[in-house]
Parts: structure tokens; sequence; C-alpha cells
């Protein structure tokens, strides 16, 4: 992969992250060039979702630069109506995203979402409704992807689904951070440990 | 600009699927239907101070949605999702304020008609008050936008809310009431306090807004 800085995607450097009045983390640093992913690991409250929506650009960091390219966000909360369908909801996110609704349909396939592209979101189960939020990151195609505990609620079939997705968009040159606490197969990502 | 109509023609419908625009107009009517209850079946008495009832049962009925109007969204991560995506939060703030409006404002014009009938308004009144809500609902949802980003996410919110809108809203109320005796001078301060809150709600609800997703 390229070392050359100005590709990186991602470059964190000695990121210090507080959140009321408590540090979480001090000094993290961590690039990401394309193809390349981490694996954030560490106890409940170590800081795992705050480091990403660092990276996202939500949280400001107490010390510390966070550089990275517009990225795409799986958070715990799903953002999706409940009153519409998975379809509609991806279509309207699609939009915003700027892209066509043929790469909904795309990834609407690659989290096997087809069967359930027209129930409204409320009908879903919490996996279901994951994989939903995890098409609209499939869909994005922004090339950093900021993952929040993706395995949470899904059954081994689909976790399978959301590996190959990584791998593909790792292949296709993007990258990716994955907190989680639950075992997914991440081949030559770096770790970080928290806590 | 057209994903800004996106924006708001999803936070129309969702007011219309959800409630937050049917149950603030039953609200409205159920209030004007209160007063004749409440000061006896003058006719002369209700036609004279009918104006300022639906003006009060306006701002009541105004209170309803505040609760829910950015805390939904907060909750459900649409927020966060909408920042990830390089909006800024003064302009979500700016998406509510006209969704809530176009929500709210007509069908509280058109429920007006309805009260001006039920409490024997005559049509020159009717005229002004529907004059004055079409100049003071701007304001009322923007005011309405910023309280609900500040109180989004607190214990009690839709009883700080409240406590928190209704001074605020006296002004409006004032001079919106005003104008259905005063005329032009009430109707320009009406438009002036009107224009303030527009202008000041997106930056206190995006700095709200902004708070609410650190």
């Amino acid at each position: 992969m390229s070392a050359d800085g100005q590709a990186r995607l991602l470059r964190l450097g000695g990121v210090t992250c507080a959140r009321g009045g408590r540090r979480l983390f001090e000094g993290l640093s961590l690039a990401l060039a394309p193809g390349e992913a981490a694996v954030v690991t560490g106890p409940n409250g170590a800081g795992k979702s705050s480091l990403l929506r660092l990276t996202a650009g939500l949280l400001r960091p107490a010390e510390g630069r966070v550089e990275a390219v517009s990225a795409a966000l799986l958070a715990e909360a799903a953002a999706l109506d409940s009153e519409t369908s998975v379809r509609a909801n991806l279509r309207f996110w699609g939009r915003l995203d700027g892209v066509t609704p043929a790469a909904v349909e795309t990834a609407l396939d690659a989290m096997a979402l087809r069967p359930l592209a027209d129930a409204p979101v409320r009908l879903l189960s919490t996996g279901q409704r994951r994989r939903a939020a995890l098409a609209r990151v499939l869909a994005s195609g922004r090339r950093l992807w900021l993952l929040d505990e993706p395995a949470n609620g899904l059954d081994t079939d689909s976790v399978a689904l959301l590996e190959r997705a990584i791998v593909e968009h790792r292949a296709g040159g993007g990258a990716a951070v994955v907190a989680t606490h639950a075992p997914i197969a991440l081949p030559q990502a770096q770790a970080v440990r928290l806590g | 600009m057209r994903l800004v109509a996106a924006l708001i023609a999803r936070d129309v419908r969702r007011a219309w699927t959800g409630g937050a625009a049917a149950l603030p107009i039953a609200f409205f009517l159920l209030v004007v239907i209160l007063f004749p209850f409440a000061v006896g079946p003058d006719a002369g008495l209700l036609a004279r101070v009918g104006g300022g009832v639906l003006w009060a049962a306006a701002l009541l009925a105004a209170l309803l949605p505040i609760e829910r109007l950015v805390a939904a969204d907060l909750d459900a991560g649409v927020i966060d999702q909408l920042l990830v995506r390089g909006w800024s939060a003064a302009t979500i703030a700016t998406v509510k304020v006209a969704g809530h409006w176009l929500a709210f404002a007509p069908p509280v014009l058109a429920a007006s008609v309805l009260g001006a009938g039920l409490l024997g308004v005559p049509g020159a009144t009717l005229g002004r008050v529907l004059i004055g809500l079409a100049i003071g609902t701007p304001g009322l949802a923007a005011l309405a936008v910023a309280v609900g980003a500040l109180v989004a996410g607190l214990h009690g919110a839709s009883a700080i809310a409240g406590l928190a809108t209704l001074p605020l809203a006296v002004p409006l109320l004032i001079f919106g009431a005003g104008a259905i005796e005063g005329g032009a001078g009430a109707l320009k301060l009406l438009a002036a306090v009107s224009l303030a809150y527009l202008a000041g709600a997106p930056f206190i609800a995006g700095a709200a807004i902004r708070a609410g997703a650190e």
C-alpha cells in the first residue's frame, strides 16, 4: 500500500478524547491508507464509540489532530424512519449522498435485504435494522467506513455478509475502522486497543 | 437546494403520519370550543373576544409538538448522519423551522376559519386574525424549534418546553391580537418580532443541536 501521506484516508495524530471532564484515551495515533482497516477493541466505556465520532467530526478532540476524508458512519442509532420502507429510507439517504438508486439496490442485495425492501422499518428485527443501516454505509460511496459494533444483533450468516462487504470495500480502495467486541474477521487489520 | 427541499418534505410527511400535525389542530378546536362553555353563550361577547381566543388557542396548540421537534431526530441518529454528511447544524435547524411551519401553519389557518364559525366571529375580524397568524406563525415555528432543540434530552422536556415558550410567545400574542383592533401598526410590530425569531432561531437551535450531538 502507498505510504504517501497524501493518499491516506485517515490520520489521527496524538488524539486525546475527554468526555465530561474524564480522559477516555490519550495520545492515540492511527493512519489508514486505501485498502487498510483498523479494529478498535476495549472494555465498555473505553471510548470506542467516541473514537469513531471523533473521526467522523462529530466530536472535537481535546488534543491532537484528526484528518479524515468524508466518511460513512454506522452508529448505534439506526437513523431510519420507522413508517417508511427499507428501500425508501435508503433512497432518501442515497439522494443526500448523491448516489444512484442502482447503488441502493446493489447495497440491498449485498446485505440480503431484497425480500424486506418494501417492508416498513418498524417491522424489522434488531439484526435486520442493523443490516439496513449497513446497507446505507455500503451505498454511500464513501471511501472511509466507520462502523460502531456492526455485528451487534447480526446472525452468523449476516456477519459473513458484513465481512465480505468490508473485504470488497478494501479491495476497491476503501478503508474501514471497526469498533467491536464481537469477533469479526478482518485480514491484516491494525489493532487499536483502548482502556 | 433540492436536498434541502427533500429534508423539509420528510419533516412535513413525518408530522402528518406521526400525528404531530393533526393533534395540535384537534387541540386547537377543542380550546376554541371550551370558551363558550366557560364564558357563556352570549353571542355578542363571543364575537368580541373570539379573535383573541383564536390567537390564544393557536399559541397553546403550538406547544404540543415542541418536545419531539428536534429530540426525535436526535434520538434516532438522523441528526448525526446529517452532520457527518457535512450539513451544518444551523441548516438542519432552518430545515426544521420550515418543515414545522409547513406542517403547522396551513392547518391552523384552516382551523381558524372553522373556529371563527363556531364562535360567531365576524368576517372582517377573521380576516385580520388570518393575516396576523400568517405573519406570526413563522416566528412561532422558529421559537418552537429553538426551544425544542434546547430541551431535547432533558427530563420533563414537554413541561419545560411550555414554560420556556409561552413567555417568549407573548409578544406575538400581543401584537397579533392587537392587530385585530389596531390595524397596520400592530401588524408591523408582529412582523418584526416574527422576523427576529426567524433570524435568531437557526443559530440558537443550531448551537443546541451541535451540543446535543456531542
